[in-house]
Parts: structure tokens; C-alpha cells; sequence
């Protein structure tokens, strides 16, 4: 049973849209147990934020949404599709994984360019060898896209010769070369210098703007509040609180959140 | 010239060596050309036992992983010339066993594939312990990108893997070919005329150890000096996008 061809467009509308719903996804590291039952929705256009401290589970849940962790129980649906998994939480349809994840684009902390590819390089691969675009094409495309990310005359570079804000960008030249539905963050800015966070924050900033659905896991707060239209708080595994960002910074309910924001500042 | 040979007391060394008979030189090249194909051969075996070697140590399940253990140990454990001995006498005698129980007759076992075999065996597990490690000194970063976005395990093993592997397995490849170069010579004990076996034929036909062992050292060396101009140039391709240690300074 093929469930890519049960999307019609009839579908389509009823899913209303959501571009990923998590439910009850659990998630142990042999006796850790890192998620304790996350729920989550995105709709199209949403930009969810995540937020929490350190170990409360947020990347793990970014990156099991992909499946490059295997989560231990629960229910994934991309854009209407739900990834099939064993009982153990492992894909269990290796195609239709693979064909997800060329729509889930994953922007990563430590940026993870190819480092034997140029820039250029790095942004055609993907469209050209796992999405079978023309060379000339998506070559075409990633000059677009790296002069999007102000990175126009840096096709031919190799990464290792680029401070971590042009890698960074490059790499979000890299995740949008594939048309992506959902962008998923995890990250994007903690392994940069300071003044290299504010060129990369420009460019999500921008993507957001487009109406682009996306993931954010993050830790600049200001950043969440401006751009994100939901804001999701995790504490040890689980969603403490979650709603609009005016509401989740201007007037958190939970003792956790308030004292995480404090600390945070 | 002649008048320099003369002066030096090489005249005769460079008749013995000359390339047509009676010289030998036309031997030793022969020998050279047969040691160089087994090298070449045994060494593209190697890499094929070692990439397959390197996955299965490193992804395989549990039987496979032993068997490898078992092949690495072993034929690294064991010195080279009695594995030739080992694999080569053991070859052929089944290779005559199957041919004769299948109504055949003795079976001639050609001296470039016999020694290519031999030889690649013994190298693939010397491949799979560099392989193994390079693979695993790639940055799991660079395999996780190219799962998050969709690549299929085989391409990202050609795509992202093996390139971004040569870095860290080309200095030990290098040294690997040398070694190939060199292990040939061993195949003069099942009687192969490679280098070494042609060298000590001409050298005990003529009584001119010291030329002739002199002429083949020079051929290794120049084997030797030529692979390490071509090694040089694969290493600075696969350090591509690599800055230098020495930040550019040649």
C-alpha cells in the first residue's frame, strides 16, 4: 500500500493543512528517558518555536521528526502522511522516509557543509542526485539562492575558508535548494560568535516573513518572540507550556517557564 | 659515453644490462612489467576486500563482523611470504581437485591472476583496518546531512562517505601500494618471474650479482619515486576544501 498516492487534493484540504502533527511522541536513550509523550501541530505557514533549557528534549524532538533519531513510541504525520514505523518507532518503510525527507529541509547547529564540496556544490547536490533536477537548473537556482543568503560571489569557496555565519547561511541556501515544505532549525545560531548571529537571524527572519513553515529550536528568546506565531516550552520531556509568544513571554503560567525566562533574560 | 663507461669499468655491466640478448635488460623490464601488473591488480582487489571489509566491520551484523575479525587477524598475524605459500599451493591444489573431479586435467594456473588473488587477499585486510578508520574519522555531521535530506545509504556511502574518507585513508593507501610493489617480490618462491625471480636468473647466469641486483633496486626505487609524485598529487585532491597546516606557505 502506497499512502503517497491517498493524497488527493480532496485530502489535502480536510488535513487543513498541517504540515506536521506530532502525537504522543516518546522518545528514551536506554534508561533516559529525554521525551516523555510531546504532542505538536504545525499548519502551513505556522513558525513554531521551541524553546527550554539544555537537555529538556528540544533538539531530540527536532530530529526525531525526521527520523534521524528513532523515536521509542508515537505517531508522526508529514503533510498529511503519516511516517510508518515498527513497534519499536523505527521507519518502517525505508522509501517512504527517504521521500519525506527530501521535504523536510534540517538546518544544523554545527551547519554540516560538505566540506570536499564548494558552496556551490553543496546547494545542487541534493536537487540533483536524490531529486534528479537538470544540473543546469538547480544550478541556475543555487546562484539565486546563495545571492539570497548574500552569498553571491562565494559559489566556488569550500567551506572550511568561510567564517560560521556565511557557513551557516550556506547551509539555509542548502535547505531551501530542495523547495522545501517545513524547515527544520536546530539551533542555527549557537555555534556562532555573537556578531555572527545577526546575519543568520536576518535570513530566517526573511524566510519566516514569506510565510515559509517552520521549526525553530532556539535559544535566542527575542528572535522566538518576533518571528515565531507559536511558541512551544519544553521541561524535561514534556510541553510545560506552549501558546502565542505574546502570551508564553508576556505572561507565562508556569513557575518553570517564568524562572526559565529570567534566567535567559 | 663508451669512453665513460670504459674510464668507470661499467662497460660490461652496460652490455650485461643492455636491452636486447645477450644483454638482460629486456629480462629485468619484463620481470618489472609482471611485477607492476600484480601490483596493480592485487592492490584494486585489496581496495574492493577493503571497502566491503570496512562496512561489514563497521555496519554488518554480528557473523559477518566476526568473520572479518577473523580474516584481519589472520592474515595480518601470518608473515606474507607463508601466506603466499599457504594461499598459493592451497589454490591450486583445488582448483586441480575441482577440475578433476569434474573430469578435467591439471590445470596450468596462470602466474599474473594467481599472484593478483594471492596478494590481494593479503592486501584487502590490511585495506579494511585503513578504510575502517578513515570512515571513522569522517565527522558523523557530514552523513547525518546527507540522511536529513532524503540521500539513499548507497549514494550517501558514494556522495559523502568515500570522498570525504580520502583524506584520512589516502596516506595509509599510499604506503599500502608501496607495500604491493614490493610484496611481489615474494611471489619468486612459487616461481613467478616478476623483478626479483628475473633478476636472480640473469644475476646466476652471468655471475654479475652486484649489477644486476644494483639495476633491480634502482627499478624499485624508481617505482617507488613515481608512485609518490602520483600519491602526492591524489592526497592535495582528496585535502580539497581543506586548509593546509601550513596556512598556505608551501
Amino acid at each position: 500500500m502506497d499512502t503517497a498516492k491517498a493524497v488527493t487534493p480532496a485530502d489535502d484540504a480536510t488535513s487543513n493543512q498541517e504540515a506536521i502533527k506530532v502525537e504522543n511522541l516518546h522518545k528514551s536513550f536506554g534508561q533516559l528517558e529525554v521525551l516523555k509523550g510531546v504532542s505538536l501541530t504545525a499548519h502551513k505557514g505556522d513558525v513554531v518555536a521551541i524553546i527550554g533549557g539544555s537537555g529538556s528534549g528540544k533538539s531530540t524532538m527536532l530530529r526525531c521528526i525526521n527520523f534521524l533519531e528513532t523515536p521509542s513510541s508515537g505517531k508522526i504525520t508529514i503533510g498529511g502522511e503519516q511516517v510508518e514505523m515498527h513497534a519499536d518507532g523505527s521507519p518502517s518503510n525505508r522509501r517512504q522516509i527517504e521521500r519525506i525527507r527530501t521535504r523536510l529541509a534540517m538546518v544544523f547547529q554545527q551547519f554540516n557543509l560538505w566540506t570536499h564540496r564548494t558552496l556551490l556544490e553543496n546547494v545542487i547536490e541534493v536537487p540533483v542526485h536524490v531529486l534528479k533536477v537538470p544540473k543546469a537548473q538547480a544550478i541556475e537556482r543555487a546562484h539565486e539562492l546563495l545571492e539570497r543568503v548574500g552569498l553571491g560571489d562565494k559559489a566556488d569557496v569550500y567551506p572550511a575558508y568561510l567564517s560560521g555565519g556565511q557557513q551557516q547561511r550556506a547551509a539555509i541556501a542548502r535547505a531551501l535548494a530542495v523547495d522545501p515544505s517545513v524547515m527544520l532549525f536546530d539551533e542555527p545560531t549557537s555555534a556562532l560568535d555573537p556578531e555572527l548571529v545577526g546575519e543568520v537571524l536576518t535570513v530566517i527572519r526573511d524566510l519566516a516573513a514569506e510565510g515559509r513553515t517552520m521549526l525553530l529550536v532556539t535559544h535566542e528568546m527575542k528572535f522566538a518572540r518576533e518571528v515565531a506565531n507559536h511558541v512551544v516550552y519544553l521541561f524535561e520531556g514534556r510541553i510545560e507550556e506552549q501558546g502565542p509568544p505574546a502570551e508564553v513571554f508576556g505572561n507565562p503560567e508556569s513557575a518553570r517557564l517564568k524562572q526559565f525566562l529570567s534566567s535567559v533574560g | 659515453m663508451t669512453g665513460l663507461l670504459d674510464s668507470l669499468g661499467l662497460a660490461q655491466s652496460a652490455e650485461l644490462l643492455s636491452l636486447s640478448p645477450p644483454g638482460w635488460g629486456g629480462n629485468l623490464l619484463r620481470g618489472l612489467s609482471h611485477s607492476l601488473q600484480i601490483a596493480f591488480g592485487a592492490y584494486a582487489l585489496g581496495l574492493v576486500i577493503g571497502l566491503f571489509g570496512a562496512y561489514g566491520k563497521l555496519y554488518g551484523g554480528k557473523v559477518t563482523r566476526d568473520l572479518l575479525a577473523i580474516y584481519t587477524t589472520v592474515i595480518r598475524a601470518v608473515p606474507e611470504l607463508v601466506l603466499i605459500l599457504i594461499l598459493y599451493y592451497v589454490g591450486s591444489d583445488i582448483i586441480n581437485k575441482i577440475s578433476s573431479s569434474m573430469g578435467g586435467g591439471r590445470v596450468e594456473i596462470n602466474g599474473v591472476a594467481a599472484g593478483i588473488w594471492v596478494l590481494g587477499i593479503v592486501q584487502g585486510a590490511y585495506a579494511t583496518e585503513i578504510l575502517r578508520g578513515a570512515i571513522q574519522a569522517v565527522p558523523p555531521g557530514q552523513i547525518e546531512a546527507a540522511k536529513s535530506f532524503g540521500m539513499p545509504a548507497f549514494m550517501t556511502m558514494r556522495r559523502v562517505t568515500i570522498p570525504a574518507m580520502m583524506s584520512f585513508a589516502v596516506p595509509g593507501l599510499a604506503n599500502l601500494w608501496l607495500i604491493a610493489t614490493k610484496d611481489t617480490a615474494l611471489l619468486a618462491v612459487v616461481g613467478f618471474n616478476e623483478l626479483t625471480l628475473e633478476t636472480r636468473q640473469a644475476a646466476s647466469s652471468t655471475r654479475a650479482y652486484f649489477t644486476f641486483f644494483l639495476a633491480a633496486g634502482f627499478l624499485y626505487l624508481m617505482v617507488t619515486l613515481c608512485s609518490g609524485v602520483i600519491f602526492t598529487r591524489i592526497e592535495k585532491w582528496a585535502r580539497r576544501g581543506q586548509p593546509s597546516l601550513t596556512g598556505g606557505r608551501t
